[in-house]
């Protein structure tokens, strides 16, 4: 893949005629999928595809598209080639475009990381035995998965990396549900099946007979998977400096009225881990850690080249929807072990469901409690607890109620595939909250 | 592409063979405060190779499309039906595919060729200059989106049918702020208005129309009161009611989460299928229906990505819950009743059951005896939030404006409408229903289910709706 893209871009960045500015991205994937219900697989197969963006500039005006393609050079370069001509014939009907940035960037960099997945025609054997009896309903993803970005300024870089994800709930009789992720990026037999013995062990609390507790405002855990769906939230009308200056941010109120959240919590785009690539759609490369939210106080924003562009503020080369491609959230103090102690009497939350604002000026989001969530008294957990809504501010729960943060952040892989298979991780940790108000 | 002659020079072990070729051009132009913020294509084509091997189907998906490229596909598709027919959930036969022949052409009146992008971008820029009526309007958006889509299916057993579709969808939108309050208003929700349509739906001047309303509904909404809190008389309008039958009866009403397929990602139903035919899933006034056979609505076709034909059915008579969402495979499994709709996203995804049109047929009442019959209580139209449990029971919807009735009358304006219920008694609420005059269609994009993930096109279709006595409130 690496080397038809090469190809194309050196191909096509030399065809480009005078005033004319182009900049080409990749994306692609080799994955195998099975889907299981019960233990036993429902659907299973391959997806091989590879698409061709394009971001073609010409006389102050702007075309973007994307076209799939063959694997075959001499009919991608046909493509290519057509594909380039459309956009010179539709870019000159458009009006000029005030905002463009011409690719300027003249880094390069490539990241390629291979790993050991199970072949494809072994999969069920090695996923399906040790499930045993339990109800066991998820997706496994596996393959490889390709990123590319070449411009005319010379910039080009590649990223190509293996995975494999098994991304299930387990299921009681009573249906009651554990959800876990297995992911990696080499394959341990052993280490699987440990894994799944360790998630099927946690499904025993779930037998214990379920408590209805009523609406009203309750101390609170939310463990690092709930955290991360919460976090997925600043990546819509959140930390995007366009949402905030065209008023359609949540955290307009921290901008302009100077709203805070908790000194407990801090949110960076930290690209560390090295499981997503820095550069973005323009071959632009950001910086590796960026401060969004320090000790409560919004410090930056996510700001594309185009933002930059339009407000006359600096980038720090965000995607273009500048949303958070390697979110992490600072780690506080309180111990996992102590957590059910600290927590006293309240409710325990392991994920949370169907994440929505309800008023994305005022900050509130409403959702679902799912999975293993539990009433827990005088530390100890009572009994799992039917699922209920929640509809809280995050000025509340993550401002003055949010009373401390666990000491370690785990990695909650994002299993996503609307648009091919995700490379985001996110990186956090659990939280208490005096008070999380669920409502239905 | 001679898909006929590709198939016939597949050999492969397998009882059945299916190849399902996709080709789509998707155009979306978006126009904020009179600037081109987008103006891009998506050009996406490939083949879904699907075998079916000692009762487990497989697939390959690929976007080589040489006849070499779709071989080793479906050789690669046979080598995992085997692995995985010994841990097969259901073991199929290939009458889970059945035979379809035939054709479909959406219908449209211009076609895409009578806009150039110059003069879609145009009246996109026009629109948002008509939107910002008072300079409290502080961000304008205007977007059209442009599908061409095509798709092919031949299978060993004899199938052969081509699809084709032109759709459009469009969306204006205005932010108003003043002071520490911001309000949005849209073109009845985010991409509501999609249909299968040409380029008659840019009539510049209703469009024009439109914008000046939506705009100055969201100054009007600045000095609006927040939405009272308090269980009242709830009026939906259509364009609410599309993402009330969508969440609380259509993924209910989904026979592979009835089965369970769904339980990891977007949840399992409180529909059991004992339910089916005993069932009282709303009031005497509720009938819901399937039916891919509408002419402008978004998600028509003449066969599904099985090959059965779709037609019209009832799922729910006189709120008798009667029928499940569910194709061929779906059927297979559960022995019930379903519908033409094992629909995949693309190529690159197997078919799963889907919603497509999914529609509140109309009722006895007009809009004033509607409206007149509320002592107190609240209309809402146009979603701006949405959230729904895993079993699709306990939802919170949001809207974008709302307006009081008190003493049979629309009164004062309000702002961040919402209201939370569960579905069941939600529906055996409905106590009026409006005539035909009240009906409209709506559609979205944007349905998310399935594991890998897809997202695809509904309709929706609803009169205006009262519901007795519903949990309202307001903003933050």
């Amino acid at each position: 893949m690496e080397k038809l893209f090469k190809q194309i871009s050196q191909t096509l960045l030399a065809e480009l005629n005078d005033l004319e500015h182009l900049a080409l991205s990749f994306g692609g994937e080799k994955s195998a999928f099975a889907r299981i219900n019960a233990a036993r697989i429902r659907q299973i197969g391959n997806v091989d595809e590879a698409d061709l963006g394009f971001n073609f500039i010409f006389d102050g005006k702007r075309s973007t598209s994307t076209i799939s393609l063959s694997a075959d050079l001499d009919e991608d370069l046909n493509r290519a080639r057509r594909e380039l001509n459309r956009l010179r014939d539709e870019t000159k009907q458009l009006p000029d475009d005030p905002y463009l940035v011409i690719p300027d960037s003249t880094e390069t960099s490539i990241n390629k990381t291979h790993g050991e997945l199970p072949a494809d025609d072994e999969l069920p054997h090695k996923l399906l035995p040790s499930m045993g009896d339990v109800d066991l309903t998820g997706i496994w993803s596996s393959g490889r998965v390709f990123r590319g970005s070449s411009n005319s300024a010379g910039g080009y870089h590649w990223f190509a990396s293996d995975s494999f994800s098994l991304d299930y709930s387990l299921i009681t009789p009573e249906e009651k549900m554990v959800k876990a992720t297995y992911a990696g990026t080499h394959w341990d037999q052993a280490d699987y099946e440990k894994f799944l013995a360790d998630s099927i062990k946690k499904l025993e609390l779930m037998h214990l007979p379920p408590k209805q507790i009523e609406p009203g405002n309750y101390r609170t855990y939310i463990a690092s998977a709930g955290v991360a769906d919460v976090l997925s939230m600043f990546s819509w009308g959140g930390v995007s400096e366009a949402a905030i200056r065209q008023s359609e941010s949540s955290l307009g109120k921290m901008r302009n009225e100077g709203a805070k959240l908790s000194p407990h919590f801090t949110l960076a785009e930290d690209f560390r881990s090295g499981l997503a690539p820095r550069f973005n759609g323009n071959g632009e490369v950001a910086p590796e850690v960026t401060t969004l939210i320090d000790k409560g106080e919004l410090v930056q924003t996510l700001v594309s080249s185009r933002t930059a562009k339009e407000y006359g503020i600096k980038t720090n080369f965000a995607s273009g929807g500048e949303g958070l491609r390697a979110p992490v959230m600072g780690i506080g103090t309180l111990n996992e072990s102590d957590v059910l102690k600290t927590l006293g009497t309240g409710v325990y939350l392991s994920n949370l469901h169907y994440l929505n604002w309800s008023d994305m000026i005022g900050g509130r989001i409403t959702g679902m409690t799912r999975y293993a969530c539990f009433w827990v008294e005088d530390g100890k957990i009572m009994a799992p607890i039917e699922n209920m809504r929640f509809d809280d501010s995050i000025y509340n729960f993550l401002g003055e109620n949010l009373e401390a943060v666990t000491d370690t952040a785990l990695l909650n892989p994002e299993v996503g595939t609307y648009d091919g298979r995700e490379l985001n991780v996110t990186i956090c940790p659990g939280i208490l909250l005096k008070s999380f108000a669920l409502t239905l | 592409m001679d898909l006929q002659a590709i198939l016939s020079g597949i050999d492969v072990p397998a009882d059945w063979v299916g190849l399902r070729y996709v080709k789509e051009d998707t155009g979306f132009r978006l126009v904020r405060d009179g600037k081109p913020e987008e103006n891009t294509r998506e050009s996406k084509q490939g083949i879904m190779v699907e075998v079916l091997v000692d009762g487990q189907f497989a697939y390959y998906g690929t976007s080589r499309l040489d006849a070499a490229g779709i071989q080793a596909a479906a050789g690669q598709a046979v080598v995992l039906a085997k692995a995985a027919a010994k841990y097969s959930l259901h073991s199929f036969e290939a009458d889970a595919r059945p035979l379809a022949r035939g054709s479909y052409r959406s219908a449209y009146k211009k076609a895409t060729e009578a806009f150039s992008p110059g003069e879609i971008s145009e009246l996109l820029i026009k629109s948002t200059a008509e939107l910002k009526v008072s300079d409290k309007v502080v961000t304008t958006n205007a977007m059209a989106r442009i599908v061409e889509s095509e798709s092919h299916f031949v299978s060993s057993n004899g199938s052969d049918f081509d699809q084709q579709y032109l759709m459009v969808s469009a969306d204006y939108s205005a932010v108003a702020q003043d002071g520490s309050v911001t309000q949005k208003r849209t073109d009845g929700g985010l991409l509501a208005k999609s249909y299968q349509a040409g380029m008659e739906v840019f009539d510049e001047q209703d469009v024009l129309a439109r914008c000046r309303i939506i705009g100055a509904e969201a100054v009007e909404l600045l000095s609006a009161e927040d939405c009272p809190t308090g269980t009242m008389d709830l009026v939906l309008a259509p364009d609410q009611m599309m993402l009330q039958i969508h969440e609380s009866v259509g993924h209910a009403l989904e026979i592979d989460r009835i089965l369970g397929d769904e339980r990891n990602y977007a949840g399992w139903s409180f529909v059991r299928p004992a339910d089916f035919g005993k069932l009282q899933y709303g009031s005497k006034l509720m009938n819901i229906t399937f039916d891919p056979t509408i002419g402008n609505q978004f998600a028509s076709y003449a066969f599904d990505d099985g090959g059965l034909k779709a037609e019209k059915e009832f799922l729910i008579k006189d709120g008798l819950l009667l029928r499940g969402l569910g194709g061929r495979e779906s059927q297979i499994r559960s022995g019930l009743d379903g519908v033409a709709n094992f629909r995949a996203s693309s190529w690159n995804r197997a078919p799963i059951d889907r919603m497509a049109n999914l529609n509140l047929e109309a009722g006895e009442s007009s809009y004033d005896e509607i409206i007149g019959a509320v002592e107190r209580g609240v209309f809402m139209t146009s979603n701006r939030s949405w959230s729904i449990d895993d079993y699709r029971n306990k939802f919170q919807f949001g809207c974008e404006y709302g307006k009081l009735i008190e003493n049979g009358k629309l009164t004062r304006t309000v702002k961040n409408p919402n209201y939370r219920a569960i579905s069941n008694p939600f529906w055996r609420s409905l106590k009026m229903l409006g005539n035909q005059d009240t009906f409209e269609v709506y559609g979205t994009p944007f349905c998310g289910k399935g594991e890998p993930n897809q997202a695809i096109r509904v309709g929706h279709a609803s009169p205006l709706c009262l519901f007795d006595k519903v949990e309202l409130f307001g903003g933050a």
